[in-house]
Parts: structure tokens; sequence; C-alpha cells
């Protein structure tokens, strides 16, 4: 495949076609991403995309750059070694809600607590689709189907609240069919120095045909991004869960191996991140 | 939903920026109606997938044609970010998010009917807008082109009538949970 020299968004995109759903809001992310990336003005051998198991998570396959498609609420912990064995490297962590919150949830915690300088891109629908449509942690409590009659009535997940309160530098939301406000937030989000938390809304047109609504019930946030977390915490607990937008950018320092330099030696690496 | 900038032609400063915007909406439009097409393919809707790579034909030899063009004037090289679209994206693309896997010829021909005209309007803000002759005349052709393929996708859909309510009906749904 001929690269150009910077490459183009197209250059990010793979052979391989998707098997989403027609009208499924991950197309919108995947195109999101490639532009990110022009943007960036990577190169895909820069780059490394991972994630976990579900719908969502199988986007490395369709772009252009290194990925890994690992297991099931694992990618965290596959995307924070990585980063640290080749911290020359752009690394984004990607999959769905399910996967990153319930399967891989403690890993979400830990991840944001040790605030490793890569990205992570949730694409949340609030449901599992893959497996035929159950509740995820972030499925509203009164959502009614086969699978949950008259709903779990369980809190949801809150995503954001939970990566603000874990130590995430960088915590946004976006919805996928603004494909050029979700690639300006990845761009974004790469930048920051530190652990840079997405949250995607996504629509699910199988399971959840109500949210292709979605689109009308965005809104801009009214304020600007703080580095105050106590003043985000306020902010997004008021939020009404369409609110798109930078919510927080913080200023705590990446964990960091040495010089930043790629080592070599997993000896190296298993004594250097010793928590 | 990200601000969506007004398509002011003044903000095109020059031909070869005016050409890459031309350039990159057809190539746009054409690697979109690919993707749906493949969509429509993985979904067993080959009728679909034919029309929408038809589609995506077109826009490829339109693309051709513009940087043949381009030859005299040359194309200025523009990030994702540097262009000046009107909306969210390129305005000739197809709503991916209208996509269903039991849609017909005519819900794709209505939306490249909408892309084609959103097409149309952006070149004619231009027209309207900009004070430059170079860039008048050419959007100008541009917007020509543009109504020319907004009358063929209309005669197109004389072919299709509007299929009845219930077309999205499926007796064995992706979504039937067991």
């Amino acid at each position: 495949m001929n690269i150009s020299n910077p490459a183009k968004a197209s250059d990010f995109k793979s052979d391989l076609k998707p098997v989403w759903c027609p009208g499924c809001g991950d197309y919108h992310v995947l195109l999101s991403m490639t532009k990110a990336l022009a943007e960036l003005e990577c190169r895909p051998e820069e780059v490394a995309v991972i994630s976990g198991i579900g719908c969502s998570s199988r986007i490395p396959a369709y772009l252009n750059c290194y990925g890994f498609h690992g297991v099931h609420g694992r990618s965290l912990p596959l995307g924070t070694g990585l980063k640290v064995a080749r911290p020359d490297m752009t690394v984004i962590v990607a999959g769905g809600d399910g996967d990153g919150f319930s399967i891989g949830g403690n890993h979400f915690l830990h991840a944001c607590r040790r605030n490793i300088d890569l990205t992570y891109i949730v694409m949340d629908n609030r449901v599992y689709g893959m497996t035929k449509g159950q509740p995820s942690p972030t499925t509203e409590p009164d959502w009614d189907s086969a699978l949950s009659p008259g709903g779990t009535g369980l809190s949801p997940f809150h995503p954001l609240v939970i990566a603000l309160a874990s130590g995430a530098n960088f915590v946004a939301r976006a919805f996928s069919g603004d494909i050029k406000g979700t690639s300006n937030m990845i761009v974004e989000a790469v930048r920051h120095p530190g652990f840079s938390f997405v949250e995607i809304l996504s629509p699910c047109v199988t399971f959840r045909p109500e949210q292709r609504e979605w689109k009308s019930a965005i809104h801009p946030p009214t304020v600007e991004p703080t580095d105050d977390p106590a003043r985000a915490a306020r902010r997004i607990m008021t939020d009404d869960g369409f609110n798109v937008g930078i919510l927080y950018r913080g200023t705590r320092r990446p964990y960091r191996i040495g010089d930043g330099v790629a080592s070599r030696e997993v000896g190296d690496l298993d004594t250097a991140f010793a928590i | 939903m990200s601000a969506g900038k007004s398509p002011v032609g003044a903000d095109i400063v020059d031909l070869a920026e005016l050409l890459a915007h031309a350039y990159a909406i057809e190539v746009e439009a054409a690697e979109r109606y690919r993707v749906l097409g493949d969509q429509m393919e993985v979904h067993n809707n080959p009728e679909l997938a034919g029309l929408f790579r038809e589609l995506a034909g077109h826009e490829e030899k339109h693309a051709a044609e513009i940087k043949a063009r381009a030859l005299k004037t040359g194309m200025a090289e523009l990030k994702p970010s540097e262009f000046k679209w009107p909306g969210t994206e390129g305005p000739e693309l197809a709503a991916l998010d209208d996509a269903h896997y039991q849609m017909t010829p005519w819900h794709a021909l209505q939306m490249a009917l909408a892309a084609e005209t959103r097409a149309f309007e952006f070149f004619n803000s231009i027209v309207e807008s900009t004070a430059e002759l170079d860039i008048r005349k050419w959007a100008g052709e541009f917007r020509e082109e543009e109504a020319e393929h907004v009358a063929l996708v209309e005669g197109l859909l004389e072919k299709y009538p509007e299929p009845e309510a219930g077309w999205s009906e499926d007796d064995d749904p992706p979504n039937m949970q067991e």
C-alpha cells in the first residue's frame, strides 16, 4: 500500500470491509479516527490501536496501522504495556461500554489512576450489541426489552464521573454523528499528555433504534473546559448525558519511565512499572 | 455538534484551494458510496451494493476530471481541519446514519439527491459571495455540474417509486432476542 506523505485520512483505512450494521455509529467513529490521525500527521507505523471484544472492538481491523484485537475487557492493560514499552508510539485504546465498563471496569479505574500517556475511546451505545442486546453498564434502568423485561432498575455507570474521580487527565464526550467534532476531540485527546478518556455516543440502530434520535438530543457545552476537577465534577453530575465537548483538561504529569525512550528489556519494565 | 460554518465564498482564497475542495468533495463522496456499497454487500442487498458502487464510479470520474483541470492551476494540500465545509463534513457525502440493511434504490437515490443538492448549494454560495472573478467562474462551472448531477439523480428516481410503508419489516430480523 502506498502511503502519502503526509498521510491522508484514507491512508489509515484498511482494505477490510466492516461488518457493522448499516446505520451504526461506529462507521462514523472509524472515519473520525482516520481524519484525526491525518490531522495529527501520524504515520501508520507510528500508531497502534488496541481493542477488546464487541462490535466496536473490531475497529483495529478496519484501520491501517498497528492493531491488536485483544481479550474481553483487557484492552487497557495491553495498551498500557505497549505504551510503557514503546513510549514513542501513539497508542489509542478503543472499545465499547460493556467491554470497558463491565468486563474491563477495574482496568478502567486503574488506567485513569496511572495516567499513562494514551487515549481511550469508548463507543457507548448502552447495549451489548454483538450478543444480541443485553443491557450494559450504561443502559438506562427503565429500558424494557425481551432480555430485561421492565428494565434492570440498576443505576447506570457514569463513565465521565468515574474517569474524573479516578484521575484521568483529559475527559470528554463526543457524538459519533458529528464526524468533524469527534475527529477534533480525538486530536485534542491524543495531544493532551497523560490518560485521555473520550466517551463517544455511538448509536446501535439494531438493538436501540430509538438512538437514531440522539442526533437531535446532542448539544454543545455552555462552558469552557476546566482544569479544576471539583468544578468539572459539579458540571458533569448535573449533565443530561447529551452535552458534548471537553469537560476537563488536567495538569497531572503522565506516568513515565526513565527518559521516555523505548525499552527493550522486559526486566527493565518489571522493575520500573511495579506499583 | 461542532458549530457548522457558513459557506462563505470569501473564505476560499484562491483557485488552488477551490480545486482542493472540489476534488475532495468528489473523492470523499466516492469513498462514502463505496462504504455504503460494502455495507449492502455484507448485508446481502446486492441490488443496492451495485447501485452505490455505480454512484461511486460517477464520483470517481468527476474527481479525475477535476484533478486533470487542476494541472493548470495547482491544487492546495489541506489537512482535514483546513477544509471550509459548511457543516461537519463535505457537502456531497451521503448520510451514513440514514442507511438501513433493507433500504431500497429509492432510499439510496434520495440520499444521493440530498448530497448532490448540498454540493450545488456549496458552490452556489461561493459564486454568490466571492469577490474573486476566477473563483466565481470556476465555482460557477462546478455549480452547473452539480445541477446536472441533481437532474441525473432525479431522472433515475423516476424509475423507482417510493416503497410502501413496512419496507423495513423483516420476518427474520437480526435483532431477534432469543
